[in-house]
């Protein structure tokens, strides 16, 4: 983990209320996908934990929606601004498992991290399928991107209005030697009755620090105690415990 | 540079600056970021006889000023802590720490109070009988006089450390219970443990935190903590340990003037992990802003 500041390069929305915001800093600690970072924002008093969508030596960019209060700020900030950020939050994603032809799942906001997740498994020489689910056309975000990294992109829409109609479970009928997941609660649930490979679960919690230290976000797993923000976000199919 | 020196119930602290329980884990997390050794002492989380895993999620919501939690003493249990957690510990902090101990009966708080008094690297047991966030237990031996007497007895039997007796806020007269425990031979007070609060999601109209409740805490509570320190110190002889808001050396002054021979902060290292190292280097300053050569001399000092 590191705190510094950062500079935001650019803040544009891609749909109604989901944006894209890049910036410069330091990124040293960013050491895998799927990892998070934590925002601090004026006038909010906790920071805000957003999953990174890619990084390299200097800049990291995160697509966030626009849900609450801290979030709408963030949506009114502009390029030359900069944040007092956290970076390097949480265990990311595991590749070395993936076999060669993973499948990676994502609904609404929870596509974002699987964007640098893909990235690595392509350069790593995997072939990559991607199902990108959502509720209509209007939402949709981010299947170019994917599709230039060389994966297979199969969007659904619940309404039908894009791509095939269902939900992202409703795509799975590629083969598939692993999956890796992130969204909703009821979709992480669909996915793991869906998909009979081993996979990876990309998990949301509230958080008050999102570096281990208050048990705000402990979850139980097979395996014992895990907080969401610090032996999280990601959890393996195997240790998860569906409680709620 | 004036001297932050202050003596904590027969043990010196370099600096009166303690991150409070709860929001320091076990200090390893924050040594990947800062030598802890910086820190007057720190006080470890809430630590019960049993492992617990404390309350469903969501345990947090954000307020102007500050957060609640419904953390409800997530621990692995007093073997685990001294097995496992405190070995980690004693590999990054050389100080002595101070112990914060939890329980739902007399008899759990002296379990857990008796094997801590057997760990050298324990300076101070701070007996927490003031968590809102579990049933049946924590706050309810810290709302009245007599209960709060009984489980410094309690404590005071098995350990020869000196006991902290960590008071909830959530009372009518919090100098009466400060008192009470102070009689039973206390060898501190703390205070304030957390506020209990409430949000409110507009969007489901039901509470964010699962539990309905939780502890508020955070800079919005600094001057109830102020005026409850004020309130212990008159009513004690006993050193007053002072906490609620804290996130700035001037907030440690202000404590300190209120009564606080030390001060905990908490809230302020889940915003900002360097919190505690922070306020400790801006001390000096701030001191000299204010023509203060030693902290210790300005105890209780708005009296």
């Amino acid at each position: 983990m590191k705190q510094s500041l950062f500079t935001i390069c650019s803040n544009e929305f891609l749909t109604e209320n989901v944006l894209k915001m890049k910036l410069s800093g330091d990124t040293s600690a960013i050491t895998a996908p799927g990892q998070f970072i934590n925002i601090k924002l004026k006038g909010c008093y906790l920071r805000r934990p957003i999953s990174v969508y890619d990084c390299d030596n200097e800049t990291v960019t995160i697509i966030y929606k626009v849900v609450g209060e801290g979030t709408k700020k963030m949506s009114s900030l502009s390029k030359g601004d900069t944040l007092d950020i956290l970076t390097g939050l949480g265990n990311g994603y595991d590749t070395t498992v993936s076999g060669d032809k993973p499948l990676l799942i994502g609904g609404g906001v929870g596509v974002p991290p699987l964007y640098m997740l893909a990235k690595k498994l392509v350069a790593e020489g995997k072939s990559v399928a991607v199902i990108l689910g959502f509720n209509t056309k209007s939402e949709v975000f981010c299947e170019e991107e994917f599709r230039n990294l060389g994966a297979d992109v199969y969007v659904t829409t619940v309404d039908g209005s894009y791509g095939t109609k269902g939900f992202v479970t409703d795509a799975v009928n590629m083969p598939y030697t692993y999956f890796y997941t992130c969204g909703p609660e009821p979709m992480l649930k669909a996915v793991y009755k869906a998909c009979n490979t081993d996979g990876q679960f990309s998990f949301e919690e509230r958080m008050g620090c999102g570096f281990g230290a208050c048990m705000g976000c402990s979850c139980k797993t097979v395996t014992g105690y895990k907080r969401i923000c610090k032996e999280g976000p990601v959890l393996r199919k195997e240790e998860i415990l569906w409680e709620k | 540079m004036g001297k932050m020196n202050v003596n904590l119930c027969g043990i010196e602290l370099d600096n009166p600056v303690i991150p409070a329980s709860g929001t320091f884990g076990f200090g390893y997390e924050f040594a990947e970021l800062y030598d802890i050794n910086c820190l007057g002492t720190f006080s470890f989380k809430g630590t019960t006889k049993e492992s617990r895993f404390g309350n469903p999620t969501p345990r947090i919501a954000e307020c102007s000023g500050g957060m609640i939690n419904s953390v409800g003493l997530q621990n692995p249990g007093v073997e685990k802590v001294i097995d496992t957690e405190l070995v980690k510990l004693s590999k990054c902090f050389s100080k002595k720490v101070m112990a914060n101990v939890s329980g739902f009966s007399l008899d759990e708080y002296a379990y857990t109070s008796s094997k801590l008094d057997a760990c050298d690297q324990v300076g101070w047991i701070e007996v927490n009988i003031s968590c809102p966030n579990v049933h049946g237990g924590g706050m309810s031996f810290g709302t009245s006089p007599s209960a709060a007497a009984e489980v410094t007895k309690t404590v005071k039997a098995v350990t020869t450390k000196p006991v902290i007796i960590k008071l909830s806020p959530n009372v009518t007269d919090i100098a009466q219970i400060a008192k009470a425990c102070e009689d039973a031979g206390a060898d501190g007070i703390s205070l304030i443990n957390t506020l209990l609060g409430m949000r409110i999601d507009l969007k489901t109209k039901r509470p964010v935190i699962h539990n309905k409740m939780g502890g508020f805490s955070g800079p919005a509570i600094l001057p109830v903590a102020l005026r409850m320190v004020y309130q212990v110190y008159e009513a004690v002889k006993i050193p007053v340990v002072g906490m609620g808001g804290i996130s700035s050396a001037r907030d440690v002054i202000e404590m300190m003037l209120a009564g606080a021979t030390a001060v905990e902060v908490g809230a302020a290292n889940l915003v900002n992990p360097y919190a505690c190292k922070q306020i400790i280097e801006d001390l000096p300053e701030c001191m000299a802003e204010y023509g203060i050569s030693g902290l210790s001399e300005i105890i209780g000092g708005a009296h």
